[in-house]
């Protein structure tokens, strides 16, 4: 498989503050490649450097081979960016700020006309085509910004936080949108701190923190790195996490102790980060 | 997915019109409210000092009302312009994002620049205008010359990219007010729209042709009066130079992200 999207030694610093700390990791065509790690880790600083809409301070980020740095707006191309926060012009309908996107990127009208009708009905948008932005509600907002950032056929789509404040059932719908998307061919970078998320939709997840990426791979692989089983005990009023590989380890490790009260279970990707970082995923820098 | 490929429409002054579309849309919506505001603040500027204030004749030998209506429209391209600018592209930096959208897509930086200033251009030339309409038909004084058409234009385009470079600059709408309050409410009232500036101290008239406004009104002036006072040219130069610094300026924070 080939690399989309290749980063070597990526730093951006906000004057002595460093944001993304020497990073280097690629991502495969086709794949969904998860980010995780804690508020203000520097996830979505490395997807505004990726996406040229931060200046980096140094290393190197390619998109399809193409030079961000050098070459913006080549670069700029490949891309398709749905930002944390929802990013609709809220004095235009859904239909105007789809024109206005795809005339970004330079779409004549058949193009775009062709386009915006194609996918507002693959993300089920039609109805709301002629409504202001804001008569929607966030779930919808997030599906129709996603049809802006697809517009003009990215190979990659970053989506930063895209369930972030909507309810579970939005966050689900969006979770089926994210993954037809994937199956389609387009690559797609989530950035998340929600765990559960990265282990239903992603092939690979790093996990960043303090702006470096402290392990990466696919989320059966670190939770088996970190061991399959759990057994969660009480131990002076603290709760106490053990790691085993098999299950008849963890029972014998409950016995052994006299662990009446332990809970054992299969490992999570949250276990897995906590393990590796010290911290849950909500924690703030 | 659809596989037919389309030739995409990536020329300069496509991406101009393509970057302004959107804020034209915003202008179509709004008509009427924004008709309103751009004719309302000069109307009650030519009442209040054309007609409640001063009469009889100017020391250049025309009516106030010939003297002030150029100084009106020159102020109406500063408000009308800076404003419609300013706003829009705040709200859509800090409050809906969409402005780093638009950065985000491959878009010439210039071609930027230029677009985000189409909307404060349009709504400039509207005020400019119909004030200058109303002014044909109150001064006879006055005539409509390509001149003044030229310098019209050029001052709604210097301070559309006056709004720009100040939008970008905001931090939040608090530091845009200061902004109006420090630079745009004085340029307002002090730079020749509604006396002319050499009846000042010398002191007073260096801070003053610090500003674009000045340049502006005695460009407008001299245009609509041509048979009063000799176009200072110098002042059309002085202008370009406005226009050429602000777009750089605009050019500088967007290529190195600093906004």
């Amino acid at each position: 498989m080939s690399d989309i999207i290749e980063i070597n030694n990526l730093t951006k610093k906000f004057g002595d503050k460093v944001a993304v700390d020497g990073i280097t990791f690629s991502v495969h065509e086709g794949e969904l490649f998860g980010f995780l790690g804690p508020n203000g880790a520097g996830k979505t600083t490395t997807v505004r450097c990726v996406s040229t809409l931060t200046n980096i301070t140094s290393g190197e980020v390619l998109v399809n081979g193409v030079d961000v740095t050098k070459h913006q707006i080549d670069a700029k191309q490949y891309m398709g960016v749905i930002q944390q926060q929802i990013s609709l012009d809220k004095d235009l309908t859904i239909r105007e700020n789809m024109i206005s996107h795809a005339m970004y990127h330079g779409m004549g009208k058949k193009e775009r006309e062709e386009r915006i009708k194609e996918l507002t009905e693959y993300f089920s948008l039609g109805e709301y085509l002629d409504k202001p932005v804001d008569a929607l509600s966030g779930g919808w907002k997030k599906r129709a910004a996603i049809v802006c950032a697809m517009l003009h056929q990215p190979r990659v789509l970053f989506l930063d936080e895209p369930t972030s404040g909507l309810d579970i059932n939005a966050r689900r719908l969006l979770w089926d949108v994210v993954k037809k998307l994937n199956q389609s061919g387009t690559t797609i970078i989530l950035t998340t701190h929600y765990i559960e998320e990265a282990q239903v939709l992603c092939d690979r997840v790093g996990i960043i923190d303090h702006g470096k990426i402290i392990a990466l791979d696919s989320p059966s692989v670190l939770i088996e790195r970190t061991g399959k089983m759990c057994v969660e005990s009480m131990v002076d009023k603290k709760t106490q996490y053990k790691y085993f590989q098999h299950m008849a380890d963890a029972q014998k490790y409950i016995s052994d102790n006299n662990l009446d009260d332990a809970i054992m279970r299969r490992t999570t990707l949250e276990d897995v980060f906590v393990e590796l970082t010290g911290k849950s995923v909500g924690d703030q820098r | 997915m659809s596989e037919t490929v389309y030739k995409r429409n990536t020329g300069f002054f496509h991406q101009v019109y393509h970057v302004a579309w959107s804020d034209l849309m915003f202008m179509r919506h709004n008509f009427l409210n924004i008709l309103i505001m751009t004719v309302m603040s000069p109307l009650l500027y030519l009442i209040a000092f054309g007609y409640g204030l001063r009469t009889g004749e100017t020391s250049i030998g025309v009516s106030y009302i010939a003297f002030v209506i150029p100084g009106i429209v020159s102020l109406s391209s500063l408000t009308s312009s800076f404003a419609s600018t300013s706003t829009r592209v705040n709200v859509q930096r800090l409050y809906y994002k969409s402005f780093d959208e638009m950065m985000m897509c491959p878009l010439n930086i210039s071609a930027i620049v230029l677009g985000k200033s189409m909307l404060g251009l349009v709504r400039g030339l509207l005020g400019c205008f119909l004030m200058y309409a109303l002014g044909l038909f109150l001064a006879p004084d006055l005539q409509l010359t390509p001149l003044a058409v030229i310098c019209i234009c050029l001052s709604c385009m210097v301070f559309s990219m006056l709004g720009l470079l100040a939008a970008m600059l905001a931090k939040s709408h608090q530091s845009m007010a200061t902004f109006n309050s420090l630079i745009i409410l004085p340029m307002t009232f002090l730079c020749g729209t509604f006396f002319s500036v050499d009846d000042l101290d010398t002191v007073f008239q260096v801070i003053l042709y610090c500003l674009p406004l000045t340049y502006s009104s005695s460009c407008i002036r001299a245009a609509c009066l041509p048979d009063v006072i000799d176009f200072p040219w110098w002042c059309l130069a002085a202008m370009i130079v406005f226009a050429i610094v602000f777009f750089l300026i605009n050019h500088y924070l967007l290529k190195t992200r600093k906004i």
